[in-house]
């Protein structure tokens, strides 16, 4: 992070033209260092995500931390279609850092941005991608404080890789853990699972199925305190990203030893979800989600965290799924609508769709 | 889900369930082969095996397309890629097949070799029609199910002079196993020693293609009741119940459960259109059962144009099994994936050694992902591995 930096200068720059938004694209003098760099940052990124830490215009941004126990992560965003059904990069670039501030409990402060581009982007398309950045930020809460833009030559990117590093603060009394979860605790989910992954594929050049499945990608932070407004001590938060459901409960079996208990019918998955994983023969269970959590609290707390969840709008759909048991193994079982059970398992590799 | 759920509904499945167990005679024990991956899946996803008497027991059919290709194909096809610099196009399944000298499809495409994963034999034409400058080869496998649509490529690639585009034919045909499997059921010992079978789930993709008229010669020539089931949980529980009834009669014939999509005659178009474009292979390799008359198609020479071994010839490959790995017996009903000591030690869906433990429709990954608790003692995975023998 030396003079290729995306900050601000103090120094009001002038420019022999104004970018060519409509028309024009990502070229390699963008990430040089140079002129037309200080003209993307000042016309297209600096509009965007404008904020006081990052008018301070050095290599860092300043700023005095606030009171309590931070929390910080990083997360990169590598996704095609940029543009989907329910968001783009840009906004799932927040919401990804966001949400995992957020699983601690904490509320969001700051976020900082690392742009990869490719060689030919359309300027029009990254503006598309920073205004909805800015808007995910404001709607979240936070600031992006501090940035710094690449370009990489034609064929070396997927358009466009954003990774964002995030800084929230934990409330006083707050302890959330994966390695919490204890034999008798409940677990909850938010909302319906799988509606980004099938968004993302429905939009995929070789699967040319229409459905009207929008991605879930959304912040989570304030639903977050509600629930811990409603119940301090919940074990356990996590959102299922990729790997989905299946995945993320095993992740929280193994690191707090236990296994887990979960009914099948009381998993909510829209209609369309599960018609579309139907056809392509996939799991929704280990399909990626960008706007939902899974909570694990005392079982006795478990109604009431429901209900909490259940008032705010990012939680309509929550649901309890299952418990928390003992088990040497840390097996996720599942009691099938059917009637029988059966594990759920850890993905293996990618999920496939089948032959027959 | 419309048309679907009412075919995984929990109280008909009871229902099912109670009826099994009542006529079930509990002096004797019920075998029953589901020839297809398809029905293993479905009866690990729902839990079938919960719902029946102790005394009525699955036995695992080869039905599994990625299962019974020999590795010495996926040496070939990655040769061909390699050598040849063709573009490979293969359905997802096959990507992590184990090939010889641990090498897989997906591993090649990371060393830099052109293939693409599809959902369709058209996205594999998609491709040919964009580059012409590259040669694209569909990796066609699968049983009659998938064989129509690669006869629709090829007869689309030539009415379109797509002279960029051709077929590594592996299609293979279920008669030839299933006769071979309930042939082996008559040697008691030795290598080719079957396992003893009540009755069979016929398949039920494949069935809409060939027609229940395909198996007419299993209860004539073997004596066995047949029921051509449905992939839904509660299609199995009813051919079950079909299969049970007819053993406690002593009956064997063919049934047809699965009548909302399989007739007697099969879909004739279909079967017009592979007499047309493809021939029988005289000989065909098949993991764990060998080289079977008769059980596999290859492109009919008024198409050799388009096929792939012709056009760029490669080795061919010697089928070299990974050492201890059980695939073979356990593609054949003989073994239970937990009696091969590699399940689940070193053999697991993150680090397969054989093609069972790939595929969803594979017996060993629907024991390790889905069943795996019912064992006594748990295997847990270890962080050895073998090499290829």
């Amino acid at each position: 992070m030396a003079r290729h930096d995306t900050k601000q200068s103090p120094v009001p720059r002038r420019f022999a033209g104004r970018l060519d938004l409509e028309h024009g694209a990502v070229d390699m003098s963008h990430g040089s260092g140079g002129r037309a760099m200080a003209q993307l940052i000042d016309e297209l990124f600096r509009v965007h995500l404008e904020n006081a830490l990052l008018a301070q215009g050095n290599d860092q941004a300043l700023f005095e931390p606030p009171p309590g126990r931070l929390v910080t992560s990083t997360d990169g965003h590598v996704i095609s279609p940029l543009f989907f059904p329910g968001g783009d990069i840009g906004a799932l670039a927040v919401h990804g850092t966001v949400n995992d501030v957020a699983m601690a409990g904490a509320r969001p402060l700051y976020l900082t941005a690392s742009f990869i581009l490719e060689e030919g982007l359309p300027l029009a398309d990254l503006e598309r991608i920073v205004a909805s950045m800015g808007a995910a930020a404001r709607a979240a809460g936070v600031q992006v404080i501090a940035g710094d833009t690449k370009v990489v030559e034609r064929g070396k990117g997927d358009g466009c890789f954003i990774s964002t590093t995030g800084i929230g603060v934990v409330p006083d009394g707050i302890q959330i853990s994966g390695d919490r979860a204890q034999p008798g605790d409940a677990i909850l989910v938010s909302g319906s699972l799988g509606d980004h992954g099938v968004a993302i594929l429905s939009k995929r050049e070789n699967l040319g199925f229409e459905t009207e499945i929008a991605s879930d990608s959304q912040s989570l932070h304030d639903l977050v305190a509600a629930m811990i407004e409603a119940v301090p001590d919940i074990h356990c938060l996590r959102d299922p990203t990729r790997g989905g459901l299946a995945t993320t409960l095993n992740e929280l079996a193994l690191q707090s030893r236990v296994g887990m208990q979960i009914r099948e019918p009381a998993i909510p998955i829209r209609a369309e979800v599960s018609a579309a994983c139907e056809l392509l023969g996939l799991d929704p269970l280990y399909v990626a989600n960008e706007g939902k959590l899974i909570a694990i609290c005392a079982g006795d707390r478990a109604e009431t965290l429901l209900a909490a969840m259940r008032t705010h709008p990012k939680g309509r759909e929550a649901a309890i799924i299952g418990q928390v048991v003992t088990d040497p193994h840390q097996f996720v079982q599942m009691e099938t609508a059917f009637g029988g059970s059966r594990i759920v398992d850890w993905l293996a590799g990618e999920q496939l769709p089948r032959i027959c | 889900m419309k048309y679907i759920d009412e075919f995984r509904d929990g109280t008909l499945a009871r229902g099912l369930a109670r009826s099994i167990s009542a006529e079930a005679d509990p002096a004797r024990t019920y075998r029953l082969m589901e020839f297809c991956g398809g029905h293993t899946h479905a009866i690990f996803r729902y839990g079938v095996q919960d719902l029946m008497p102790a005394n009525v027991r699955f036995v695992h059919g080869p039905g599994c397309p990625v299962c019974v290709l020999p590795m010495a194909r996926i040496d070939q096809a990655i040769a061909m890629a390699v050598e040849h610099g063709v573009t490979l196009c293969t359905y997802g399944d096959l990507m992590r097949v184990p090939a010889s000298e641990r090498k897989s499809l997906l591993k090649a495409k990371a060393e830099g070799a052109d293939i693409r994963m599809i959902y369709s034999t058209q996205d594999a034409l998609a491709i040919a029609r964009k580059a012409p400058e590259r040669q694209v080869v569909l990796f066609a496998i699968g049983f009659e199910t998938t064989t129509p649509p690669t006869a629709v490529a090829l007869k689309t690639a030539r009415a379109e002079g797509l002279e960029n585009f051709s077929v590594y034919c592996n299609h293979v045909l279920t008669p030839a196993a299933l006769g071979t499997i309930l042939n082996a059921a008559n040697e008691t010992s030795g290598d080719k020693a079957g396992v003893q079978l009540d009755g069979i789930l016929g398949p039920s993709h494949v069935s809409t293609v060939i027609g229940s008229r395909s198996y007419e010669c299993v209860p004539a020539e073997f004596g066995k009741p047949v029921v051509i089931a449905g992939f839904e949980p509660l299609d199995v529980m009813q051919s079950v119940l079909m299969l049970i009834r007819q053993i406690n009669n002593g009956q064997a014939q063919v049934e047809n459960q699965y009548t909302r999509a399989v007739t007697r005659d099969g879909n004739r178009k279909a079967q017009a259109l592979m007499a047309e474009v493809f021939r029988p292979h005289e000989t065909f390799e098949w993991r764990g059962l060998g080289f079977l008359p008769g059980s596999a198609l290859r492109i009919a020479e008024a198409y050799a144009e388009f096929d792939a071994e012709q056009r760029f010839p490669v080795a061919p490959g010697s089928s070299r099994e990974i050492k201890g790995c059980e695939c073979p017996s356990v593609l054949r009903g003989v073994m239970e994936p937990t009696d091969c000591k590699l399940f689940g030690t070193v053999c697991t869906p993150e680090n397969p050694m054989g093609a069972c433990m790939v595929s969803s429709e594979g017996a060993c990954a629907a024991y390790w992902s889905y069943g795996r608790f019912r064992q006594p003692a748990a295997p847990q995975p270890a962080t050895a591995s073998v090499d290829a023998a």
